[in-house]
């Protein structure tokens, strides 16, 4: 009988984590129910809205269409791996938290990957390139342009070489 | 005019702050339903049905039962008891019990070990249907006799009643027909408003769990042990119900992403005969409903069945296709209007025909087909109304309520009826909207009862920033402007259920720390409820805003709110807290006045300190004023409730519905590019002006109306539900049910979008506060039809405005070579209108 199960062994938010998971596995349910993380988000399970968004190896993928066994040996980064380790919040997640550019949420870590791995490459985009790398991440709420903004706020602050900025959150309200 | 604190007195409201829970939703920390699991929590799926009308032969469980794996079987027979949203019209169950009335209607729902083996089981369910017509355009519905070969799709309520109509509405206002007889211009228009679905992001989910005190429960058998009742329960003595349910000792939590946790509880009780003491329903944060989660779902009452069959918490979640076909979504309307207008642009007469296509079940039905015609009677002057709509059944997935209930698509209509009478009267539209201003402090002609109005600062605002005069009719051809306006209730007056308690409520609980709790009955569901009412509790109790923590969404823990729809959350649940805050505010005052030995009403509480205000260097820690109120009077705690007028509505029948205690109202110009060759529309901006009373949070503010135009905007170009017709294929399937080809707009695909907010201090909103989550979506599609217009001289009287249906447009008006801009108008401007006097 074919096995029903296989171990697998991921490189997740900088930590190596071992699962046995049914053979048919995503990455995404891998991360969501075989390892906890359950931030990476399933709205369709198709590959078309977006909210199942990580890095492998600095680029965004979609985890849901991603059978587990391609991510094994990459870097896996998900929402959870984008804060410092001391907590400290990444300047996308503290703008996003600033603007109001996640309303439910549900959409946001997916985007949050897909805008890291923008800046990664990026670092400083026109508001064209913004919408070009988030065309694959559906938002219902917001109309996107308070993630535009979230997303220029953060590559100002990540270009502008504070370091102290870089990471850790603003204290400062916007008013 | 109103006693509302001033800007500048507030330090926190009106300020743009971060929400109290975006920390959470920005690292991945926000547990959403699914997020959640239990020990031993098993998974449910429903069966659905492959037919869009049919009679249920028989359902044999057997060897899906016989599965290894699988824990339990429950099918609609068990579960009898009709419910509904509106108490009017229950007429659904939560699996079907004899007949199935769309495809994905739900019969039988099993629980298993995992997903795979659930969905396995499934496929041994047998059922055998006896196929009936379908009826999938309301005209043929309503043509239905009920004989045999064309049978209702619900027993007629009364004898002799057609059963394929969920309801009828006829009222008329004024002298209709001799004020249209005696206008100067009289524009007749037929439109199609398709419908749409709300399409959250986050797919409907449940998780049930029984906790059995171990007697008569239903125990870990699927057999036997548990019997449904045949007749609701709630109501009656407590721990008695009626029909043949044991008196079981247990209680039931059910998880679920909903916007409406008392609904959810209610029915819940009722159908499943428990005592509503015993049954808890927790919400957590939802991501994203619009309307599209506002009342019970079939998944649960299945995960509730389930686990009391089984003894496990189990856990359903809808696939992405299931979230199309249980739907609730956007009624299409076929609508014909007829307006009159006197020569100098006022209005005198309307005349409404609707026909609204309400799907398999009635939802919120009854209040689609009064909002359809209830609500369009502000922000203009209208003397006289009439509206005649009529709601059918139809074998397809049931409508319900979306954003803008009811009446986006009447607004559609009539705005872009009101951009023909200005044609026709060769005045600039704007102009014309402003002629016909009802003014503030006033009364519809259908009675509804207007206090603070600021429509024409958001029609003077988006003139302004679209560049409006320069602009309109004379940009090149193939792009244009369009204008639109709109209103929208915050909350109506009377709730679903008639009842005299509080719509809604919180309690505070303030500790020696510093620390206020706020119990907020409300659900979070990504518009920032929690937020709204940390921000009050934290303005009027001085503290800062993180010693604030909000509880929400927990029968068992929070006092009842009625539900994260129909816009009445920061103008009911703000009241709330405003209330109980002020209580104990009061207290901390006295108790700090006996103190310093002032008047209480010089102690001022803000930024942490309690302050002497004749002198603020006098001051105390917040929680040193607080722990002398605790020791002066006890406990530091409070509960604050809000009801809405009663005595506010017309007096006739209907008169009720569209009450509210107050109104917002929104202006759009759309900036649109018009591609001759293919007919592709591009909005290329929409300038959003947006009267919310007082914005609480600009950024929440900005949020919604961004928002709220984009999916305006996505209605009016991209989205369109299709369900097909005998002959191409299986006849009522969905044509596009998933994220890939039904059309959500993305980034790329969504226009420019500017939010403009204007505050006009509504005298009993919180701080003076309105809705900002519905109204704004309105005018998006008017305004966009009427910018086409502008555009290439061509109506769009026909939703969506997607590349085929604006190129047939463009070749039944010649072709491309044939269009031309629209002559702007003659007229001149008229600067000063007399309506202008009711300005502030």
């Amino acid at each position: 009988m074919a096995p029903t199960h296989r171990i697998v062994r991921l490189t997740v938010n900088g930590d190596t984590r071992t699962a046995g998971v049914p053979v048919h596995y995503t990455l995404l349910e891998t991360l969501r129910y075989a390892m906890g993380l359950t931030g990476s988000k399933q709205g369709c399970d198709k590959g078309d809205c977006g909210a199942c968004t990580v890095l492998l190896n600095g680029e965004p993928r979609l985890s849901c269409i991603t059978p587990v066994w391609e991510a094994e040996g990459l870097d896996v980064v998900t929402v959870e791996g984008l804060a410092g380790p001391d907590g400290a919040l990444h300047p996308l997640q503290d703008e996003f938290d600033l603007h109001g550019a996640a309303q439910c949420g549900f959409c946001t870590p997916g985007i949050l990957c897909s805008a890291a791995g923008l800046l990664a490459r990026n670092p400083r985009p026109t508001r064209e390139e913004i919408r070009e790398a988030l065309s694959g991440n559906l938002c219902r709420c917001t109309g996107y342009t308070k993630i535009y903004e979230a997303v220029e706020a953060a590559a100002a602050r990540l270009g502008s070489g504070d370091a102290e900025r870089e990471r850790g959150e603003r204290k400062e309200g916007v008013s | 005019m109103s006693g509302h604190k001033s800007k500048s007195d507030c330090a926190i409201v009106g300020s743009r702050l971060r929400k109290v829970d975006g920390r959470a939703k920005a690292t991945g920390q926000a547990r959403f339903t699914d997020d959640l699991t239990f020990p031993g929590m098993l998974h449910g799926k429903i069966l659905r049905s492959p037919h869009p009308h049919a009679r249920i032969v028989s359902v044999d469980t057997t060897a899906a039962e016989a599965m290894e794996g699988v824990w339990a079987v429950v099918t609609g027979r068990e579960m009898p008891v009709p419910y509904g949203v509106i108490p009017w019209t229950p007429d659904e169950t939560p699996l079907c019990v004899d007949r199935v009335r769309y495809i994905g209607d739900g019969v039988a729902a099993v629980a298993a070990v995992d997903e795979d083996t659930a969905l396995e089981a499934l496929n041994r369910i047998e059922v055998e249907y006896e196929e009936l017509p379908a009826y999938l355009d309301p005209q043929e519905a309503l043509a239905a006799t009920g004989d045999e070969n064309s049978p209702f799709i619900h027993p007629p309520r009364k004898e002799g009643w057609n059963g394929n109509i969920t309801k009828k509405v006829h009222l008329d206002f004024g002298d209709v027909d001799g004020l249209m007889e005696s206008s100067h211009v009289v524009v007749e228009g037929e439109y199609f408003f398709q419908g749409s679905t709300h399409a959250p992001m986050e797919p409907h989910c449940a998780i049930g769990l029984w906790e059995s005190d171990g007697r008569e429960a239903g125990g870990l058998s699927t057999a036997g042990g548990w019997t449904f009742p045949e007749k609701p329960g709630m109501g009656g003595e407590p721990g008695k119900h009626e029909g043949n349910a044991p008196s079981v000792r247990g209680k039931l939590t059910v998880w679920s992403s909903t916007q409406v946790p008392h609904y959810v509880h209610r029915e819940l009780s009722r159908v499943l005969g428990l005592d509503p003491a015993r049954v808890r329903v927790v919400q957590p944060p939802v991501g994203g409903a619009f309307g599209g989660k506002s009342e019970p779902f079939d998944l649960e009452f299945c995960v509730a069945a389930l686990s009391m069959k089984t003894g496990r918490p189990v856990k359903i979640l809808y696939t992405r296709e299931e979230l199309f076909y249980s739907h609730r979504g956007r009624h299409p309307f076929h609508m014909t209007y007829r307006t009159g207008a006197s020569a100098d642009g006022r209005l005198r007469s309307v005349d409404a025909r609707i026909v609204l296509d309400g799907g398999a079940y009635a939802s919120f039905g009854l209040v689609t087909t009064y909002y359809s015609g209830q609500l369009l009677t502000a922000p203009y002057h209208m003397p006289a109304y009439r509206f005649d709509s009529v709601r059918s059944y139809t074998n397809k997935p049931a409508c319900g309520p979306k954003r803008g209930h009811g009446s986006v698509q009447p607004r559609f209509a009539f705005e872009v009826q009101l951009d023909k009478v200005a044609e026709a009267l060769e005045m600039d539209p704007v102009e014309l909207r402003r002629v016909n201003f009802m003014g503030e402090n006033t009364r519809t002609v259908n009675e509804l009862r207007v206090t603070s109005n600021g429509f024409l600062e958001c029609l003077d605002a988006v003139e302004e920033a679209s560049g409006w005069r320069e602009r309109w009719r004379r940009l090149p051809l193939g792009r244009g402007l369009g204008v639109a306006g709109s209103c929208y209730i915050s909350g109506t007056n009377y709730p679903v259920y008639p009842n005299e308690m509080p719509q809604s409520a919180v309690q505070i609980q303030i500790d020696r720390s510093g620390r206020v709790a706020v119990f907020s009955g409300a659900s979070e569901i990504g518009q920032g409820v929690d937020s709204m009412v940390a921000y009050v509790a934290a303005e009027e109790l001085g503290v800062p805003l993180d010693y604030v923590r909000v509880y929400a969404g927990d029968t068992d823990f929070t006092p009842v709110d009625l539900g994260a729809y129909s816009s009445r959350v920061t103008f009911m649940l703000g009241n709330a807290c405003l209330d109980a805050a002020r209580s104990l505010r009061r207290r901390v005052q006295d108790a700090v006045a006996e103190f310093w030995a002032c008047r209480p009403r010089h102690v001022m509480l803000a930024g942490g300190w309690a302050l002497y205000a004749p002198d603020t260097e006098r001051k105390l820690p917040i929680r040193e004023a607080f722990q002398l109120a605790e020791a002066a009077g006890g406990t530091l705690g409070a509960t604050g409730w809000y009801n809405t007028p009663k005595d506010i509505h017309g007096e006739y029948r209907g008169g009720t519905i569209g009450a509210s205690p107050a109104y917002s109202f929104t202006a759009h110009v759309a900036e649109v590019d018009v591609d001759v060759d293919t007919g592709f529309v591009t909005v290329v901006k929409i300038w959003i002006a947006h009267d919310c009373g007082r914005a609480l949070n600009p950024v929440l503010v900005e949020g919604q109306m961004e928002g709220s135009a984009y999916m305006g905007a996505a209605e009016a170009l991209m989205e369109e539900q299709i369900f097909k017709s005998d002959g191409q294929g299986r006849e009522g399937l969905h044509n596009a049910p998933s994220l890939l080809d039904y059309k959500l707009p993305t980034s790329l695909d969504t226009p420019e979008l500017e939010s403009l907010i204007v505050e006009s201090l509504d005298p009993e909103g919180p701080y003076g506060a309105k809705e900002a989550g519905e109204g704004p979506l309105h005018p998006s599609i008017p305004a966009i039809a009427n910018a086409i217009h502008d555009a290439v001289g061509i109506r769009m009287d026909s939703l969506p405005f997607s590349p085929p249906r604006v190129w047939r447009a463009i070749q039944e008006a010649g072709g491309p070579g044939a269009l031309s801009k629209p002559p702007a108008p003659t007229r001149p401007k008229q600067e000063e209108v007399a309506h202008a006097t009711t300005r502030r």
